[in-house]
């Protein structure tokens, strides 16, 4: 490995989760000469909760592991190091959201807000902070600077099964400014690979699942956990199971249990199948139906930051992704008069729009923006 | 880059001279110091000969002195062996708010054990008001333990007063010395310290040794079972080097004491009276004039301590926003919130604490490097 570098520039902060891609992108700034400081974001503490999971909190995010990991890789590229404590921000924008999300009947992304209040918020300032001016993650994402409209754009990643620009539809312009994504340009195996040549510790480490604070991807255990830790009442959100046109099948334990699109868990025995059409805390009915009822070609985005665009007055083309796994599909964005809010026309409609995922706006490999999906 | 280390209060450098005499006796001293041959005898010379040595520092006899493996276990020797070796079932035992956690913890465990604990607030000055000890004496009580000096703020405990109380109550008085000694004078007899804690590496000692003064007659249960080593009070093998470097380190605290006691006071006050001069929105924790000579706990308001910590470390300062054992902890210093500071400026408080190898230029460079990320903080406004 290089010495560590002798650059006199303000050093690049590198978020270090201890995973392979982070670590890999502190060992190649480091190759590339550039002065490095490590920064592991202490984010959640996993002894909170241990009911959730009983075999003790390895194999997670924050965990004493992976804050070992990083050190270590820390160590061997030769970079100052240090964790950085935001349990508290990150609980705030994070946690609580997410919760109050759900039982709200929404489907919220945590990957979104941490990114935006926490990642490039957060981290950006405690950058600074420290002396450092630019960032630099493990995102598969690329950022360029376009000199005719003089704005950053965000582009996907060019490994498109692990691009990760969905995630980052709230990114502004000062934001993005700072913000190295040296993996953009590179496939996942050769980020591996580089890692292995690199001689890193965790060139063989897995990547990371699920929600981080989540413990095995059972949100509706981790809510009621959360609510019974914090001494806040569970909300009771028991009602009816009924069809879109108006028959009771059946009694539910809370809303916050479903989510658009779902199949399973429904505890109802018909002919056809049955999926959740959408959910109403309001009424607490989870409305069920077959799949056809799931095809939406239109819908409402709120709170939408245009990422690499100035906002447009009129309509705009774009191709239009609901969630993360979904292929981004033709539509027509029509901005309204509420500022921020867009509606989405879908060429052809689509399957299970779920209130609270992202939708991220894209032309071609630019992303337009994104918003909330009301 | 040269690094400047300024957080004595957590771990000190082992002394060259602690260093040649540890070294020599990890070298030829090999033998069991419970051993009856020549070997086990040399050993044994070495041990009691250190106990001596660590006595003599501390004013006691020598027979009273047992070696532990640091702080933390002659803190919990003291705590739960005097509550344990206590009769009856109704106890109960007087601390503060502002004590370290080795002696806090072991007062939560015993609470879970069915004693009854209070914690005596402190004031602002970070200083313990006697009469409150003297208010929370019950029928039952069966320990008094509160700090000889605050290992974040420095300050000094009236333990002469406190022990007074205590006589007077026939309450044994625990006294977690681990930061006062070889800063200040210790005297156990003058305290009134009925145990009285230290550790070696906060005295230019290695890591992994420390004692336990024990007054004779106190009565004291064991944590640990085993051999018949330390008088039945610590068993197991004794670390003859451990307890040799924490001798040597003892006998050159107490022949330099005053000289550099009086050198350190006035770096850190030269510190504290510059950077106080230079940067606005700061000021002292806990009292100036009651404090070991080598602490200094400063707040910047409006400055994220955990910020500060790292932009200083990067401009090769070694300085700490508290305890090392509660640093990535999520909640602010218990001892700031104890004095009274809010969240916000407990947040924004540092600890700088001296040692024998700084100079007058090196302070200088901590308060000019301090000025400057205190002033870049801020003008980012980076909230804690």
């Amino acid at each position: 490995m290089p010495e560590l570098a002798s650059s006199s520039a303000a050093p690049i902060a590198v978020a270090m989760s201890g995973g392979v891609d982070s670590s890999t992108v502190a060992a190649l700034l480091v190759r590339q000469g550039k002065s490095v400081v490590g920064l592991t974001m202490q984010l959640w503490n996993q002894r909170r909760m241990p009911e959730l999971a009983p075999d003790g909190p390895t194999g997670r995010c924050c965990s004493i592991d992976d804050v070992y990991d990083a050190r270590r890789v820390a160590e061997q590229i030769g970079i100052p190091y240090y964790v950085v404590n935001f349990e508290e921000q990150f609980e705030e924008h994070v946690v609580k959201p997410f919760v109050a999300e759900y039982l709200a009947g929404r489907t919220p992304i945590p990957c979104t807000l941490c990114n935006n209040y926490i990642k490039f918020d957060r981290f950006l300032e405690m950058a600074d902070a420290v002396g450092a001016w630019q960032i630099a993650t493990g995102h598969y994402a690329r950022v360029r600077y376009d000199t005719p409209s003089g704005r950053y754009q965000l582009l996907r990643a060019v490994d498109p099964a692990k691009d990760q620009t969905y995630f980052l539809f709230g990114l502004t312009q000062p934001q993005l400014a700072r913000t190295l994504f040296p993996l953009g340009e590179m496939a996942k195996p050769a980020v591996r690979e580089m890692a292995r040549g690199f001689d890193l510790a965790v060139a063989e480490k897995g990547d990371s699942q699920e929600i981080c604070f989540v413990p095995n991807g059972d949100y509706a255990a981790f809510l009621s956990a959360y609510m019974k830790e914090t001494g806040v009442e569970e909300p009771r959100t028991q009602g009816a199971i009924v069809t879109s046109d108006g028959r009771t099948l059946g009694e539910h334990q809370g809303v916050h249990h479903f989510t658009v699109g779902q199949r399973r868990g429904l505890g109802i025995a018909t002919g056809e199948p049955l999926y959740v059409i959408r959910t109403d805390p309001a009424t607490q009915r989870v409305t069920v139906g077959s799949g056809d009822e799931l095809w939406c070609s239109k819908f409402f985005a709120r709170d939408v930051n245009w990422v690499s665009i100035a906002a447009p007055e009129g309509p705009v083309a774009a191709s239009v992704k609901i969630r993360n796994k979904h292929q981004a599909a033709p539509a027509t964005l029509r901005p309204t008069a509420e500022p921020g809010r867009v509606e989405v026309v879908f060429a052809e409609p689509q399957r299970a729009v779920t209130p609270g995922q992202g939708a991220v706006f894209y032309d071609g490999d630019l992303v337009l923006g994104g918003g909330w999906i009301e | 880059m040269q690094h400047s280390y300024f957080d004595h209060n957590a771990t000190t450098p082992v002394a060259p001279e602690v260093l040649e005499t540890l070294l020599s006796c990890l070298g030829q001293v090999y033998g069991n110091a419970s051993s009856i041959h020549h070997f086990g005898q040399a050993a044994k010379q070495r041990l009691e000969a250190a106990r001596r040595q660590v006595a003599a520092l501390i004013h006691a006899d020598a027979t009273e002195v047992v070696f532990t493996c640091g702080g933390t276990e002659a803190d919990n020797l003291a705590v739960l062996g005097v509550v344990r070796a206590a009769p009856g079932a109704d106890k109960h035992v007087i601390t503060s708010a502002i004590e370290h956690p080795a002696v806090l913890s072991a007062c939560a465990q015993l609470e879970r054990e069915g004693v009854a604990v209070t914690r005596v607030k402190a004031g602002s000055a970070g200083v313990v008001n006697p009469d409150d000890v003297r208010a929370a004496l019950r029928p039952a009580t069966v320990l008094i333990s509160v700090m000889h000096a605050n290992n974040e703020l420095g300050t000094v405990q009236p333990i002469v007063e406190i022990g007074r109380i205590a006589r007077e109550a026939a309450v044994p008085l625990h006294v977690d010395g681990v930061q006062a000694l070889g800063k200040i004078p210790v005297d156990v007899t003058a305290l009134g310290a009925d145990l009285y804690s230290m550790s070696g590496h906060k005295l230019y000692a290695p890591k992994g040794v420390g004692a336990l003064y024990v007054r004779k007659g106190t009565r004291l249960a064991p944590l640990a079972f085993g051999g018949h080593q330390e008088r039945e009070r610590r068993p197991g093998t004794e670390n003859v080097p451990g307890a040799v470097a924490l001798g040597a380190a003892a006998e050159l605290a107490g022949r330099n004491l005053a000289a550099d006691s009086e050198r350190l006071a006035a770096l850190r006050d030269r510190f504290e009276n510059t950077v106080l001069g230079r940067i606005s929105g700061a000021g002292v924790n806990g009292a100036r004039w009651s404090r070991t000579p080598n602490t200094s706990n400063l707040y910047f308001d409006g400055v994220d301590g955990e910020a500060l910590v790292i932009a200083l470390d990067l401009r090769g300062f070694a300085v700490s926003t508290g305890a090392a054992c509660s640093s990535g902890a999520i909640a602010p210093s218990h001892v700031l919130t104890a004095i009274g500071l809010d969240a916000d400026r407990a947040r924004a408080s540092m600890r700088f604490s001296l040692g024998h190898a700084n100079t007058a230029a090196e302070v200088d460079g901590l308060a000019e490097a301090l000025e400057a990320s205190v002033a870049h903080l801020r003008r980012i406004s980076v909230h804690a």
